[in-house]
């Protein structure tokens, strides 16, 4: 057994829903990225709000990193089921941590005298301090995210928090085999990266864009978007509403927008599934939305908290009517927030709707994400000066490029006048057949405005390889982390990321799919969908899947047993 | 000064003898009397015969989906508080299609004048019955007359104390267009349901109906008095009270944000060093 401290560290927190756990677990989260580490969290829990079981694992590395692993170094159990339930999935050499009163057994469990450390409302902190003796992590950074934390709502807590910390380091100190000495000390950077998950960096994505109004009913794996935006609502004005339903929440974003503010909503399958007219009329009507959609399985209400890449066809068919559309599919924490700005550029300088496509995976997943540049970021050009039009104003005047001029209402004596019938250029009501073939091909000729947006995939790994990997979305990070542990064993391989997954170029990546000896495509769900978009749109015929369904994320470990063996 | 000549005039898609004529004409008496030009006022409406009304009126209008008015007016309304927005449309479309749209508008106390067409039937679909048509009403879907027990859209306006709960005749279209002025002049949410006769498709309640069964309030009920409002409320099918129901100075959702100064948000720049105060938060 190797026992020098090594890059990389794999810890999982496991206890029940109500104990506590994602605080604990962020706040673990927030001392890694401040000592230096790169992180990747994932979360897994039942949606049942006490008494389900619920995980909360961190990878973290010196070296950047991009997916989980499976094997632990470390096991947190917070009740006896944590024990029992994750013990066969520490490494050789990896150490499980449980109170000493609770009633559990197995190798390599070291019971932590949690009573004598810290009274009860404090044993989390003494948790702290144990976790990070053993990571070797720095006391007085640790004390200082503490007092952060917690000193400033409770200022008489103060004493009692510094106290249990000081009393867990000391004990793990002691304690724990090989404590500070199995992880190698991360650089702390100069400027301090943020910890994030997809969802948060998709709401500061969109406060960066300019976003001023944000609807939503709360849907899990979506709500923490808009309640990201809410709290950050009064200091950046932006105006938001938790609707009564989900129809009400896209239609109030397209009011929002008719009227001039850079509006989004959020949610999941199902409540997306009830906005598709609402995605219908932001076509007609032309009016600029953003949609947001976090994946977890269906059909119906599946399993509202585990992760899947089902509802790519859904989002690229939902609305009746033909009319172009953007959807993004970020496949890691930065690209949440880059591509969140794009979509809304993209939502403005099209003037329709344009999706987002994260999953509960990316939604939870916090990352160590280098500082965002916030300096000179374009931002969505609201059109409130009165530009000069050509009298009179016609809302949908026939273009060269189909993109109109967009007056916002009130704003000048131009009568702005949208309408969800077809419509002639004035926005009247019509049933002219000329006029309906005028306005769907200027509707249409805005796909040409999003083309030339299109964000081209990714590729990484040898050229023209013997295997390459296709994905999109989420699933990046385990696609490429798996290519590279194959290349590192003598295999060529490469692998195709799609951040954007509609519209499609073909010349964009038909060459590279050619120019491999085999290609999978490795996707969270069941039918391949993706795949058979490619098929559809290029002739290519991807044969080979790696698809997964069973409501967790694509691993590299799934991935490299499945492809050794298909 | 606007005029009524401002708001133009338009070919409809409306029936001979059909009520909406004279709403129309109240709507636009309405505006002048509160001296709002074309440009000053979005309308927004659903789908139906009444939800075309915005098409015959110089204005900005958002024409959209049927039952969905509501929603898109009050998105309108919290993104740009300063603007003045009018929604209308039929009793199919609010109070059928859109039902928890109408709810949840009364219970916020948007600031938005509703100015529902009620003629208790579904006409552009012609002629099937609406959450207001009578019991027994019969239509081809429902041949053996109207089972349910119509919607008191007045009353429950009152039970969730909307800001303003008026009923109006088009027989009465001097009466309705000092209505919706009132209607406009309140700050939160002012509902307006307004007996429209469908001569196409409602033989029951026809002009004459109308006319027989409501009576104009007077001096002697008091508005503000809830319990008053709400026993007048009750009356669907005789001696309906027409004018003011029922008013309260809730104050409108939209002025009750931190932020709130009656200008929209969109106006301004993105502030960096805000945004960067909001990052900080996750290092
Ligand atoms: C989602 C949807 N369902 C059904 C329709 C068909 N539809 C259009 S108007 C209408 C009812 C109209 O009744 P009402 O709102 O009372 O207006 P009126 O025509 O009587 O003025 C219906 C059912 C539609 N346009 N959209």
């Amino acid at each position: 057994m190797d026992t020098n401290p090594r890059d990389d560290f794999n810890l999982m927190i496991a206890g029940e829903a109500g104990q506590g756990l994602a605080t604990f677990g962020e706040l673990v989260v927030k001392a890694l990225v401040r000592s230096g580490y790169y992180i990747v969290v994932t979360q897994s829990y039942h949606s049942r709000i006490r008494g389900g079981h619920n995980t909360f694992a961190v990878r973290l590395s010196t070296e950047p990193i991009s997916t989980s692993r499976d094997a632990l170094d470390l096991l947190v159990a917070m009740n006896s089921d944590g024990v029992r339930l994750h013990h066969d999935e520490l490494a050789e050499d990896g150490i499980a941590l449980a109170d000493e009163k609770l009633d559990a057994e197995g190798a390599r469990l070291v019971k932590v005298p949690f009573g004598d450390l810290a009274p009860g409302k404090f044993a989390n902190t003494a948790g702290l301090g144990v976790v990070a003796a053993l990571i070797g992590l720095d006391q007085a950074l640790v004390d200082d995210l503490v007092q952060e934390q917690f000193g400033k709502k409770h200022p008489e807590t103060a004493d009692s928090n510094r106290t249990a910390l000081e009393n867990g380091y000391a004990w793990g100190r002691e304690h724990l085999p090989r404590a500070g000495k199995r992880v190698k000390p991360a650089t702390r950077s100069s400027t301090p990266r943020l910890a994030l998950n997809g969802n948060q960096a998709i709401a500061l994505g969109a406060l960066s864009a300019g976003v001023r109004f944000v609807s939503f009913y709360p849907m899990t794996p979506s709500t923490s978007i808009p309640l990201t935006l809410i709290a950050a609502a009064d200091k950046m004005g932006v105006a938001f509403e938790q609707a009564e339903d989900e129809i009400a929440a896209i239609n109030m974003a397209i009011g929002a927008s008719f009227t001039g503010a850079p509006a989004m909503v959020a949610t999941s399958g199902g409540g997306f599934a009830l906005m598709v007219e609402g995605i219908s009329l932001a076509a007609m009507t032309e009016t600029p939305v953003v949609i947001a959609v976090a994946q977890r399985p269906g059909p119906a209400t599946g399993l509202p908290t585990r992760t899947e890449q089902g509802d790519l066809e859904l989002v690229l068919h939902a609305g009746h009517g033909e009319f172009p559309r953007a959807l993004y599919a970020p496949g890691s924490v930065e690209q949440c927030f880059h591509l969140t700005r794009e979509a809304f550029l993209t939502a403005e300088a099209s003037q329709g709707p344009v999706f987002i496509l994260t999953d509960q995976f990316l939604a939870d997943s916090f990352r160590a994400v280098d500082p965002l540049e916030v300096e000179g970021l374009e931002t969505v050009p609201v059109p409130v000066d009165a530009q000069p039009v050509a009298l009179p104003y016609r809302r949908y005047e026939v273009t060269d490029s189909g993109v109109s001029p967009r007056l916002l209402p009130g704003f000048s004596e131009h009568l702005v006048q949208a309408d969800s019938d077809e419509h002639d250029e004035q926005g009247h009501i019509t049933e002219d057949h000329g006029v309906r073939i005028a306005q769907v091909d200027k509707r249409l000729r805005k796909l040409d405005v999003i083309q030339e947006r299109v964000i081209p995939p990714d590729a990484s790994g040898d050229p023209n390889p013997d295997l390459l990997l296709v994905c999109w979305g989420s699933a990046k990070g385990a696609v490429e982390d798996a290519a590279a542990q194959m290349r590192a064993q003598g295999h060529s391989v490469g692998t195709l990321h799609f951040s954007q997954v509609w519209p499609l170029v073909p010349e964009q990546f038909v060459p590279a799919l050619e120019g491999a000896k085999r290609v999978i495509c490795c996707e969270g769900n069941a039918m391949g969908q993706f795949a058979r978009l490619i098929r559809r749109e290029t002739g290519f015929h991807i044969a080979d899947t790696v698809l997964r369904y069973d409501g967790l994320p694509l691993t590299p470990e799934y991935i490299l047993e499945r492809c050794c063996t298909t | 000064m606007p005029t009524i000549d401002d708001f133009g005039s338009f070919e409809t898609a409306w029936c001979p003898g059909c009520g909406n004529f004279q709403l129309l004409e109240a709507v636009k008496q309405a505006l002048v009397a509160s001296n709002i030009a074309p440009h000053e006022v979005l309308f927004v409406s659903g789908i139906g015969q009444a939800a075309k009304a915005p098409q015959y009126l110089n204005c900005n209008y958002f024409n959209g989906l049927h039952g969905r008015g509501l929603p898109v007016a009050t998105g309108a309304k919290l993104a740009n508080p300063a603007l003045r927005v009018i929604y209308e449309s039929g009793d199919g479309c609010t109070y059928g299609e859109g039902g928890n749209h109408f709810l949840a508008a009364a219970r916020r106390n948007i600031g938005i004048t509703a100015l529902v067409h009620d003629n208790r039937v579904y006409g552009l679909t012609k002629g099937q019955a609406s959450p207001t048509s009578q019991q027994g009403f019969e239509t081809k879907a429902q041949p053996h007359g109207v089972f349910s027990q119509p919607f008191n859209a007045v009353q429950v306006a009152v039970a969730m104390r909307a800001g303003f709960v008026g009923r109006g005749f088009t027989g009465h279209t001097d009466h309705l267009a000092d209505l919706i002025a009132q209607a406009i002049a309140h700050p939160g949410f002012a509902l307006v349901d307004i007996f429209q006769p469908c001569p196409s498709f409602n033989k029951l309640n026809n002009y004459a109906w109308f006319k027989n069964n409501t009576y104009m309030l007077g001096d002697e009920h008091n508005p503000d008095d809830w319990e008053a409002a709400m026993k007048l409320a009750s009356a669907m099918d005789e001696q309906i009270p027409l004018g003011v129901i029922f008013r309260n100075d809730r104050p409108a959702f939209e002025s009750q944000f931190a932020t709130a100064d009656g200008k929209p948000h969109f106006t301004k720049q993105v502030e960096t060093a805000a945004l960067r105060e909001v990052m900080g938060k996750y290092a």
